[in-house]
């Protein structure tokens, strides 16, 4: 009874902050502007479908990228002493105490006319911008949610029985068979929560793309961030379709999970 | 005995093993025979397992070498050894089921996938798990994944399997049926199986030759009945079964006294009026009536043990035990004879019997009636004494001027705890030290492989000036 009592505070925030905002978010996306039904709203989201498409594909290669990058870090990381490893954590970490805008500003920095990057490629001749592109977009991106790919993976790496890796020499696997085998079956679980964790923010994420990107790569959460301000049906129905894709990502995720897991 | 021809299969030579400074295994040396049932027994901490782990090829020696076949293999990584492990968790993997870990070992010899499917049912069904080939690990019972994990390593074909406590995590009852299993599955297969454990019984049950370890040294090697009738010393009559272990001296050939008591013997050769440890077994001990014993004491107390009582008779200060299958009234003062064939007598453990250190004063007040020396990089202050700063001293401290701190400083910080042998009054605990070893006595029961700080009791010590004019005031 006592543990029932304990839920309650949470039932309370549950509902106060994420049913009834999802229902108004409903609501507000198949209604007008006076509350009579229509689905209007979605036929105007329509006309951004092409930022949807950017917004999904700058997405899914910042994961990508992320994956890349963080994978072999992860297991170089539980292959380094316990002091080693926690020094690399934190070196992870500590951007993530700084400011969100100010690390974007600090991109800005570092692409601009002029700026470090320019400066260096410039005494081999090229000259240039490096801001105002999808790249320029993706590498921040990158940059933001890094972190949350190499944790997940770190921390289900790290939890690999050494046992099982000594089993598996044992058994008569070198270094390859032993990663391929053991290692990399047992992290899967580590890389679908980091392409989650990566994946579902940078495809809503807004303003990165306003400062780091050119005109035609924005993307549907800053789509978001303008029209709800000017109509508010249009941009909830905008985003309910946003959390439609979000959801079917997850599910195959998850789908894609259990698999492995059985396999 | 047809052993001694069958050919080494595995040698250790002089091994030698050391992990942040501390000697883990001591110069070993060890033969292990073709189909032989080898168990190495010893507390924990002793180093049986990384001597298992060095056969395995997951510990390389810092000096020593490694003979497989005749040929050293100290460098070969595991994976390229004729060798597999059964491990103290199993180390099943969880992402495969039964068949594909059964299956691993053969998948990476890319054998034909019909023979490997023939291969792992027949195993599969020499350790009982017939049908389990779709199982998840997890969901099998302790004694499942045992199997699973011995037909794992059985499968490949090894010329030897390496056992580290495979028994450990399962129930008493299962325990003693796989005991005999895997006997069973030692015997059709005839392979080498070296076993590590820590239990006595195990090992006496199952195997053909045991290997007693303590410290990182073996203390004996022998069949089960050699071990258990002939021990080499107190540490091993201690560790393998029950037994009274007491102080002794041995007067001549054939003639010792314990208890007071002359008691003739059938073992010859320590010399006259030696020191040494008895081992007389609670089941070798007969009651008779008090005036027919060569022994005499009062009954403390009897506890029914199904196939015996066991008694615990006070004989002066110290105690024995006696298994017997009628009782004596407790209370009571009863006899006790042994036959001469049943008093085992053994060298002591340690050379010396008082603790005696060679120092140099290095600090002393005479004002404060104190002094200092150095021993083993610490500063030992002896308070209530006064030498003159550079005396050669010889200090005597008898066992039990010696003492373990439960916490705080003692006058070492870190000794090793290398064995605690129960002599009917005391414990007699042999400490390591950096430089040397100590003996005390104590009433409480030590957890040996542990470190302790060290306290010494000067007041009990005695004292005698070696050089340097100092005198004692």
């Amino acid at each position: 009874m006592k543990s029932r009592k304990l839920t309650i505070p949470y039932i309370i925030w549950m509902l106060v902050f994420t049913m009834i905002p999802i229902v108004m978010i409903g609501v507000t996306a198949f209604t007008d502007k006076n509350g009579a039904f229509t689905l209007s709203n979605f036929n105007n989201a329509l006309f951004y479908t092409n930022v949807f498409t950017k917004s999904l594909f700058i997405a899914f290669i910042s994961t990508l990228i992320c994956l890349v990058a963080a994978y072999p870090l992860a297991y170089m990381m539980t292959r380094m002493k316990k002091s080693t490893q926690n020094t690399v954590i934190m070196l992870i970490m500590i951007p993530m105490w700084m400011n969100f805008l100010l690390r974007i500003y600090a991109w800005i920095i570092l692409l601009q006319q002029n700026g470090p990057i320019d400066t260096a490629l410039s005494l081999l001749g090229i000259h240039g911008t490096y801001i105002g592109n999808t790249g320029a977009v993706i590498a921040g991106m990158v940059y933001e949610y890094l972190p949350f790919m190499v944790l997940p993976i770190y921390t289900v790496m790290s939890k690999i029985d050494n046992g099982l890796i000594e089993a598996a020499r044992d058994l008569g696997s070198n270094s390859t068979a032993v990663f391929r085998k053991v290692v990399f079956p047992l992290s899967v679980p580590g890389i679908i929560s980091g392409i989650t964790m990566v994946f579902v923010p940078s495809a809503s994420t807004f303003l990165v793309s306003q400062y780091l990107g050119g005109t035609d790569d924005i993307m549907i959460g800053d789509v978001i961030d303008k029209v709800f301000w000017t109509d508010q049906n249009t941009g909830s129905a905008i985003s309910l379709i946003l959390m439609v894709f979000i959801f079917i990502f997850l599910v195959i995720m998850n789908l894609f999970g259990d698999e492995e897991a059985i396999a | 005995m047809e052993q001694t021809a069958k050919k080494t299969v595995i040698s250790l030579r002089d091994i030698f093993v050391r992990f942040d400074g501390e000697v883990i295994l001591n110069h070993i040396n060890l033969d292990i025979r073709e189909k032989e049932f080898v168990t190495i027994l010893g507390p924990s901490g002793c180093g049986k397992t990384t001597t298992l782990r060095i056969i395995g090829g997951f510990v390389s020696p810092e000096s020593g070498d490694v003979i497989f076949d005749g040929k050293r293999i100290n460098d070969l990584p595991p994976n390229k050894r004729n060798v597999n492990t059964v491990f103290q968790k199993y180390s099943l993997f969880p992402h495969l089921n039964v068949f594909d870990n059964v299956a691993f070992g053969l998948k990476l010899k890319k054998l034909p996938k019909n023979e490997i499917k023939e291969k792992v049912s027949k195993m599969l069904a020499t350790v009982d798990l017939k049908g389990y080939e779709k199982r998840p690990v997890q969901k099998l019972s302790g004694g499942q994944q045992q199997r699973v994990a011995i037909a794992r390593a059985l499968v490949c074909d090894p010329d030897v399997i390496l056992l580290d406590e495979p028994l450990g995590a399962l129930d008493l009852k299962l325990r003693k049926s796989m005991q005999l299993e895997l006997k069973e599955i030692q015997r059709q297969t005839e392979k080498t199986f070296i076993y590590v454990t820590h239990d006595q019984e195990e090992a006496l049950t199952m195997s053909d030759r045991v290997v007693v370890m303590n410290n990182g040294s073996i203390e004996q090697t022998g069949t089960p009945e050699d071990i258990y009738n002939e021990p080499v010393n107190a540490f091993v009559a201690d560790f393998i079964g029950e037994a009274n272990i007491l102080n002794g001296t041995m007067i001549d050939d054939c003639r010792i006294r314990i208890l007071g008591r002359e008691l003739e013997c059938v073992d010859k050769g320590f010399g006259k009026n030696t020191e040494v440890d008895v081992v007389i077994r609670p089941e070798d001990i007969e009651i008779t009536a008090p005036e027919n014993g060569q022994l005499a004491g009062v009954v403390q107390s009897s506890i029914f043990k199904g196939v015996h009582y066991e008694m615990s008779i006070m004989c002066g200060n110290c105690e024995i035990i006696v298994q017997s299958t009628k009782s004596a009234e407790i209370g009571s003062t009863v006899g006790m004879s042994v036959i001469p064939f049943n008093i085992q007598i053994m060298n002591k453990l340690l050379p010396f019997y008082n603790n005696i250190i060679e120092t140099a004063v290095s600090y002393s007040s005479e004002a404060d009636n104190c002094f200092e020396f150095e021993l083993e990089g610490e500063t030992v202050t002896v308070k209530d004494r006064f030498f003159p700063e550079g005396t050669k001293l010889e200090i005597t401290l008898p066992p039990c001027a010696l003492s373990l701190t439960g916490e705080g400083d003692g006058d070492l910080k870190d000794v090793y705890i290398e064995s605690v042998v129960y002599k009917g009054e005391h414990n007699e605990i042999i400490l390591e030290s950096d430089e040397r070893k100590w003996l005390m006595l104590s009433d409480t029961d030590e957890q040996v492989a542990t470190y302790v700080p060290l306290h010494f009791d000067f007041s009990q010590a005695k004292f005698k000036v070696l050089s340097d004019g100092g005198e004692e005031k």
